[in-house]
């Protein structure tokens, strides 16, 4: 039984790690107080950038910070659009999806068709890699999978450990007190755009060079909604990210699994398992009036100028 | 999604339309437009077609003159792009996906004059003509060397939608691979989709997971065949040849060859004799085809893929050619008897080695 169920525990968590990447980042950008859908171009961008580095013999670290930066530059444009020129964050996000894919496809032609020359593989941990169905599945990640975990930890600890998160989140609930007080809330919230924008980079890294290793036009396939899906379903916390995120993999594969088992179900009931799941939990929060509005960030989404 | 999605179209249509409607000269060349259901960097169907696309344009030069419009979603969209192609001047459209059908007809009613050429649909008319290839030929070749290649006898197959034309490539591959070996089985994963590297990949994987050894995939993109390089098991490439992706774990490609087939429309039309008759081609046609088999492919398996090949052009043996055994161990065809196209073409059974149940 632990020995077929591996497999499906496996890649439960190697689907749950770009969705933790982006949702972690977009949490953030959240927590300050910005919402920026953006998720999914800057996804895109990210892949690309990445596969492009690759692709011209750059290694695999800097094919990582080429994501970053390509993720960066994006949500800097974003940034300065909605924060300094306060545009709508909503309209400005969405443009940010849709360029972000056209722009990914319309460079990415040159790549389509072949393999990624580098790619991250699985590096299993000598003896806990061993431990049943934990070793295979926990312990048995590529490099960048590992660094997910890492950046999980550093962003939960930078969030309600450090000063300069404790500053983020105020200035999420009320930019105006945190102004009040003598923060940088533009500048903060730069920060926070940034750091998302970098996430959503190395997210799409992931897909490109880890997990699908080659370049398809919207490579991604609507993961960066799910990841914004996730923030929210996780109350705007890190830990619980992680949780929705394996959770979602976990479902998604499941469908297939049960499949290659022979277990008879519909196959259409099967694809929509996970959107049902995600549903169904959010419902489940909402019963709960407070919940969402208890844990939302008070400003998330209102344009504020330093000036006012 | 639908909005980023139906943007590019929009985009890709303004782009396609500047090269459709570029001045002619005075020999003016045949027009001729294709619309893609995704990009021609899909590194599957539509790529198949581009290539198509391009060979009418290496073999006829200067007398044609083709464009297309990649991205074009299925449905109401799809008809504002065919009614422009088609006000555009152009004599003759390829729409090269399923879900084109109604819009192509609707189109083709406005425009007595245009020849409409419809990629694997089953409605046509007086100037909406229907090409199909025979997928499941190369699948039933494919089948022999996995029935070769296979260690543990389990296969695997990713497939889309429980359509015919789907089922019964799952049907030829598993015959295939049970004439070389009558104990294998397939196991079959539908994912609902088909273009999502994301959960192809995740359905190889479960496949593997459960066993199979050898995959073949009736999805748009690479990524099965990729991944079962990365797990070290082999696979197939589907719709173009996919060596490239995965040179270690590629067995062989069933590809998808339209250039000809749009040749011979091109210069039909140009002696004046628009070509009207439904196509339906296979290996004989030259419109697909069982390609690029590894050199670690045994030779027994090279030579019966050959002689199989050469039964089929011949015209000599047909895939779906009594005896075939259902699922349930009844015989469906009998000896001496063989399916009719209609009836090949409503396929929705599972022969015998298939597990699983076929979803309704």
């Amino acid at each position: 039984m632990l020995e077929s169920v591996t497999p499906l525990a496996a890649s439960a968590v190697a689907l749950a790690m770009p969705l933790i990447l982006a949702a972690l980042g977009e949490l953030v950008v959240e927590r300050a107080g910005v919402l920026n859908l953006g998720l999914e171009g800057m996804m895109l961008l990210g892949a690309l950038a990445a596969f492009a580095t690759v692709a011209h013999g750059g290694g695999l670290v800097p094919a990582i910070l080429a994501a970053a930066a390509a993720g960066i530059l994006a949500s800097l444009a974003f940034g300065f659009i909605t924060l300094t020129l306060q545009a709508n964050q909503v309209a400005a996000g969405l443009s940010l999806t849709i360029l972000g894919a056209g722009v990914s496809a319309f460079v990415g032609r040159q790549y389509v068709g072949f393999r990624a020359p580098a790619s991250f593989e699985d590096l299993p941990i000598p003896l806990l890699s061993k431990v049943p169905l934990l070793g295979p599945s926990l312990f048995s990640l590529n490099a960048l999978g590992y660094a997910t975990l890492a950046l999980l930890a550093g962003t939960a600890w930078f969030l309600y450990r450090t000063r300069a998160g404790l500053a983020l989140r105020s200035i999420g609930e009320s930019p105006v007190v945190a102004r009040s007080l003598g923060l940088h809330v533009s500048r903060v919230r730069y920060g926070a755009v940034a750091f998302g924008g970098a996430m959503a980079g190395i997210a799409g890294c992931y897909y490109a060079v880890a997990q699908f290793k080659m370049w398809q036009e919207g490579l991604t396939s609507g993961n960066g909604w799910i990841a914004l899906a996730l923030v929210v379903f996780a109350t705007w916390r890190p830990l619980r990210v992680a949780f929705g995120a394996l959770l979602f993999g976990g479902v998604s594969a499941l469908g297939l699994y049960l499949q290659a088992i022979g277990v008879q179900v519909s196959t259409f009931a099967l694809a929509s398992l996970p959107y049902l799941a995600t549903v169904a939990v959010l419902v489940a929060i909402s019963a709960d009036q407070q919940m969402i509005r208890r844990h939302a960030p008070a400003s998330l989404g209102k344009p504020f100028h330093d000036d006012s | 999604m639908k909005l980023w999605k139906s943007t590019i179209a929009a985009a890709a249509l303004a782009a396609g339309l500047g090269i459709a409607s570029a001045p002619g000269d005075a020999a003016d060349p045949l027009k001729m437009a294709w619309v893609y259901v995704g990009p021609p960097g899909d590194g599957g169907w539509t790529y198949a077609h581009d290539q198509g696309r391009k060979a009418v344009e290496q073999k006829l030069g200067g007398k044609v003159q083709t464009s297309f419009v990649e991205n074009v979603p299925e449905g109401a969209d799809a008809e504002r792009v065919i009614r422009d192609l088609a006000a555009k001047g152009n004599r003759a459209i390829f729409t090269t996906s399923f879900g084109y059908m109604e819009q192509t007809l609707k189109v083709a009613k406005t425009f007595p004059k245009v020849e409409f050429y419809h990629a694997t649909g089953f409605k046509s008319a007086p100037n909406v003509t229907i090409y199909n290839s025979r997928m499941y030929e190369p699948a039933y070749l494919a089948g022999i060397i996995a029935g070769h290649v296979s260690k543990k006898g389990v296969l695997g197959f990713v497939a889309s939608f429980p359509i015919p034309e789907v089922v019964r490539n799952i049907d030829a591959f598993t015959m295939g691979a049970r004439s070389v070996n009558p104990k294998i089985t397939t196991k079959v994963v539908w994912v609902s989709t088909w273009f999502d590297p994301s959960k192809e990949r995740q359905a190889a994987e479960t496949l593997i997971g459960q066993g199979a050894d050898v995959l073949l995939q009736n999805t748009d993109s690479s990524a099965v065949l990729q991944t079962a390089q990365d797990k070290g098991v082999m696979a197939f490439g589907w719709d173009s040849d996919m060596t490239a992706y995965a040179p270690k774990a590629h067995l062989a490609s069933c590809i998808e060859i339209w250039g000809g087939y749009y040749t011979k429309v091109a210069e039909a039309m140009l002696a004046g004799k628009p070509l009207k008759s439904t196509v339906w081609g296979g290996i004989k046609d030259g419109m697909n085809d069982l390609v690029s088999v590894n050199a670690s492919v045994p030779d027994a398996a090279k030579k019966m893929v050959a002689a199989k090949k050469a039964d089929i052009v011949a015209g000599k043996w047909a895939v779906f050619q009594g005896p075939i055994v259902g699922q349930d161990g009844k015989v469906i065809v009998p000896e001496g008897k063989s399916l009719s196209d209609q009836e090949i073409d409503s396929i929705k059974w599972y022969v015998e080695g298939v597990e699983g149940q076929l979803p309704k």
